[in-house]
């Protein structure tokens, strides 16, 4: 048995799970301290379902807490950036192009070292420990706790970062640490920017991890903690305390993964409609689609691994506005005042919900409050939202086929049964906590991201390591053998050079292991070469 | 006339140059991020000259990055580079250079002089050699109008230094500095085609500058003014060297295919027809754009070597390089790099026609089709009707 809890901006939604079904459902309101709602959410299963809390193998969690952190630009360490790579680089420094408020709150402390490796492994310029050195001490005058360190083409070989932290360590006892090439991917600036943000979160990860472990113990609930990161798939609470920036996209990837395994669909759009918002993304053999381009966040670049998803300002608070024959939904919206506004809880506002139990395609609240609202403004505005959802579903299709369509979250009683460009229309049981079911069923994964030189007819040895080492990966994060599979591989030839030079992304995914202990963060195979 | 470019222009310019840059050139957020640091760091703008305000017997001299783009935005200059080899070169030619000029003004080479010319307080000349990207040195305008290329200094982050003679053979020049950037880590920057204000003028794509600066202000102000970015750069490119511009097609990208091949990342893309409205009611406007309006099933095919070479629409030939075949995103107007394109994006292929410098004999048999391996004749793109 496993529960799955999902903490949202306004809701937090728990699930209890045993193998394929599950047992119990809730949602409560999210608290500002997230660890209230935590324990009575989980009180709302054991009122459903009673259990032995011996008999959870996991509690997995997803929550947007360390995005928002630095959207607020709030609870953020003193953070260094050090950057090995001199002489190259020196053009644009670290903390490039990021917003001012940000820069001030970490501290804004840059380095520049010499060090980075070329794209075929030769070394740029050797490290030079007396830098390092140097910089130690104005750390720890500066009282900075926490560093990120970034060398030039660590994916192909990570040994500075690594020494690098080392000598750091060794000067300064219990400084945070954090490398890029566990980090991010090729681009420099954009790896440098997710290790950064990653090191400003230190702290504060530690003590989100520490408080909700302690919450669970005191609940009764001693089965690993794990957090789910942006590709759908789990860490250990440890891994989080050291990555917290992978769980950035956690929420609408867990919906989309929770949709999934609720209809049985692995192939499909998954509509995710909220109160106030609908997030739209497809689903390739059960995973998220991942955003191609860079992708930015609270005003700096990344290119961390996002699912690539659409949102628009339409939900089932989304105020309704009409002139004439023409109708609008949203994107205002009433929010969480829904129960107070809505025509049908005896409310002043028509909202989108209004629409839905005038058309009778739910029974919510009162209906005859809105039995005289004018028939064709019903049918306007309940098509205007279709239409939205299908001109959504249509940019992010990738063939011209129909494609199946499966609506989550709250909201979606919004849609008809039958939407155009969808092959079919599915609404399965226990859409409303679908994020909580997308946290509890996440899997293992391991990644390999970096430059081959594929010699002549070497091609598919040089993927067989790719694909070894995402796997190994995956073992040792806590997949279970025999579970693991190749789930995504991509190629990208480099221009220009010779060797056939080619970057190569590998993923592999796997069940977690049947296991009591979450893997240690040290056994950890992510970029570890 | 001579006119200043200001940090504020940078982002216009950027998206500029990734049109022009025909799918390749490189990322322009890096160009972008590297002259901004450049202009912050010097006077804050710099200047340009119009060809025609150069002397008979001024000294210009192109600069530019060269290396795959996967490694520059990897192992990032250290920024003197091309100012290092510009010097070099002008040590070797013994005597001063009067301006810098971008040697392609597709993708992040129109930008990277500037970083030269802040540092020396050099002009820019608003010019360069191939009014788009290409992926060769000797394929420019300089060199199908018989300028030699070399001699060339090539300079690393180390400080290290090449000078490469070879004469007017411009390919053999290619040859050798491809296996000297390899060498210096696949990103290196040049200073090559030193030539007179009389050759500029004879030879070079005039005000590629200041038009890229003008298509990507084009696109920004008609997604400000949440208009259609295509027709915005349908009625800027008439005043231009370029003349017209227009969809040939729009659509999703359905497959994209890469391969290496002599050092050049060679594939195609295939663009399904966007049937958006079509499968719901039969006013179907993205539709109507396609020109395979009346054979519905028609795909889209891009041909690329670093750039987009060719554009078939149903197995026709619908452009051709040197005309300059470019993919937008199908709502902001926004280039897609050929390294960028991925499956799923909705995008419409844009194409433009290739300046008159372009389409002369010499410059085909330079970089025509068949510079390419495409078993074609060059036909201009046809302009609306």
């Amino acid at each position: 048995m496993r529960i799955g809890i999902d903490v949202g901006g306004t809701n937090t939604d728990a699930v209890l799970m045993d193998g394929d079904s599950v047992l119990a459902d809730a949602k409560v309101t999210t608290t500002p301290d997230v660890t209230d709602g935590i324990v009575r959410a989980v009180q709302r299963l054991r009122e459903q379902r009673d259990f032995d809390p011996a008999a959870l193998t996991g509690v997995m969690l997803g929550t947007t807490h360390f995005i928002n952190a630095i959207v607020e630009a709030r609870d953020l360490a003193p953070t260094a950036a050090i950057r090995l790579g001199l002489p190259a680089t020196q053009s644009l420094p670290p903390l490039v192009g990021w917003p001012d408020n940000l820069v001030s709150a970490i501290g804004g402390h840059t380095y520049l070292c010499h060090g980075g490796h070329e794209y075929d492994g030769r070394v740029i310029s050797e490290l030079d420990p007396g830098e390092l050195h140097r910089i130690a001490d104005e750390l720890a005058v500066n009282e900075v706790r926490s560093v990120a360190i970034t060398s030039v083409f660590s994916l192909v070989n990570s040994e500075f970062e690594l020494r690098a932290a080392e000598i750091l360590a060794e000067r300064l006892p219990g400084l945070r640490v954090s490398l890029s090439h566990e980090v991010g991917r090729t681009g420099l600036l954009e790896r440098e920017n997710a290790t950064v943000i990653n090191a400003a979160l230190g702290e504060l990860a530690e003590r989100i991890c520490d408080g909700m472990v302690a919450t669970l113990r005191t609940i009764g609930l001693h089965a690993p903690l794990y957090l789910s990161q942006n590709d759908g798939t789990l860490m250990g609470v440890d891994y989080a305390r050291q990555y917290p920036v992978m769980t950035f996209a956690s929420g609408p990837t867990n919906s989309m993964r929770g949709a999934a395994y609720l209809s049985g669909v692995d192939d499909c759009a998954v509509v995710d409609v909220g109160g106030t918002t609908t997030d739209v993304g497809m689903l390739h053999r059960g995973f998220p689609r991942e955003a191609s381009a860079e992708v930015s966040v609270g005003g700096i670049r990344t290119n961390f691994r996002m699912p690539d998803v659409l949102s628009f300002g339409v939900g089932g608070g989304s105020l309704v506005r009409h002139e004439g024959a023409d109708v609008k939904v949203g994107p205002e919206s009433v929010g969480y005042r829904l129960q107070d506004e809505a025509l049908v809880f005896g409310g002043e506002t028509l909202t989108a919900t209004d629409l839905v139990v005038a058309a009778g395609l739910t029974r919510i609240g009162d209906p005859e409050r809105v039995a005289s609202l004018d028939r064709d403004l019903v049918s306007a505005g309940l098509d205007y939202v279709t239409d939205r959802i299908t001109g959504t579903i249509d940019r992010m299709r990738t063939s011209r086929a129909l494609v199946p369509v499966v609506l989550v979250g709250g909201g979606s009683v919004l849609l008809p049964e039958e939407l155009p460009l969808a092959s079919s229309v599915l609404r399965p049981e226990q859409f409303a906590v679908a994020n909580a079911v997308g946290a509890a069923i996440a899997q293992i994964s391991g990644d390999v991201d970096r430059i081959f030189a594929i010699q002549s007819g070497q091609r598919d040895a040089a993927l067989d390591t790719a694909k070894q080492e995402a796997t190994d990966r995956a073992l040792i994060a806590g997949a279970s053998p025999g579970t693991v599979e190749i789930v995504e591989v991509e190629e990208i030839p480099l221009a220009y050079l010779p060797g056939n030079a080619t970057r190569i992304r590998v993923k592999a995914v796997g069940d977690l292991a049947q296991s009591t202990s979450a893997p240690s963060p040290v056994a950890h195979g992510r970029g570890v070469r | 006339m001579a006119w200043d470019l200001q940090l504020t222009d940078l982002p216009d310019l950027a998206r500029g140059s990734a049109l022009l840059g025909a799918g390749g050139g490189g990322d322009p957020y890096l160009g972008e991020s590297l002259a901004a640091d450049a202009l912050k760091s010097g006077a804050g703008s710099v200047r340009f000259l119009d060809p025609d305000e150069l002397g008979e017997d001024s000294l210009v001299v192109t600069t530019a990055m060269l290396g795959a783009p996967t490694v520059l935005v990897e192992k990032l200059p250290n920024g003197t580079e091309a100012a290092l080899a510009l010097r070099a070169l002008e040590q070797r030619l013994g005597r001063p250079v009067t301006a810098t000029m971008p040697a392609e003004c597709g993708g992040m080479n129109s930008m990277v002089p500037l970083l030269a010319a802040a540092q020396l307080a050099l002009p820019v000349v608003d010019a360069d050699g191939m009014g788009r990207a290409f992926p060769e040195l000797s394929m420019t305008t300089f060199g199908a109008c018989g300028l030699p290329g070399s001699p060339m200094a090539m300079a690393d982050e180390h400080g290290s230094v090449a000078v490469v003679e070879t004469g007017s053979d411009n390919r053999r020049l290619e040859s050798l500095a491809r296996a000297l950037a390899v060498s210096m880590g696949a990103s290196a920057s040049i200073a090559i085609y030193p030539m007179s204000g009389r050759d500029v003028r004879r030879t070079a794509v005039p005000r590629t500058v200041s038009t890229a600066v003008r298509l990507g202000r084009a696109v920004r102000e008609a997604q400000e003014r949440h208009s259609d970015p295509f027709s915005a750069l349908q009625e800027a490119l008439p005043h231009t060297v370029y003349r017209h511009g227009r969809v040939v097609f729009s659509g999703k990208v359905v497959d994209v295919e890469r391969r290496t091949a002599d050092g050049f990342a060679r594939g195609r893309a295939v663009v399904a027809p966007d049937r958006a409205v079509a499968d719901r009611t039969a006013t179907d406007s993205t539709a109507a754009d396609n020109a395979s309006a009346d054979g519905a099933e028609a795909m889209c095919e891009l041909v690329f070597q670093n750039e987009n070479l060719v554009a078939r629409v149903g197995g026709r030939t619908v452009a051709v390089v040197p005309d300059l075949v470019t993919v937008l995103h199908a709502d902001s107007g926004e280039p897609i790099t050929t390294e960028g394109l991925s499956f799923g994006q909705r995008v419409r292929v844009f194409v433009i026609s290739a300046p008159d410098r372009l389409c002369t004999p010499e410059a085909l048999a330079t970089f025509g089709p068949r510079a390419f391996g495409v078993d074609e004749d060059y036909r201009p793109a046809a302009p609306l009707p």
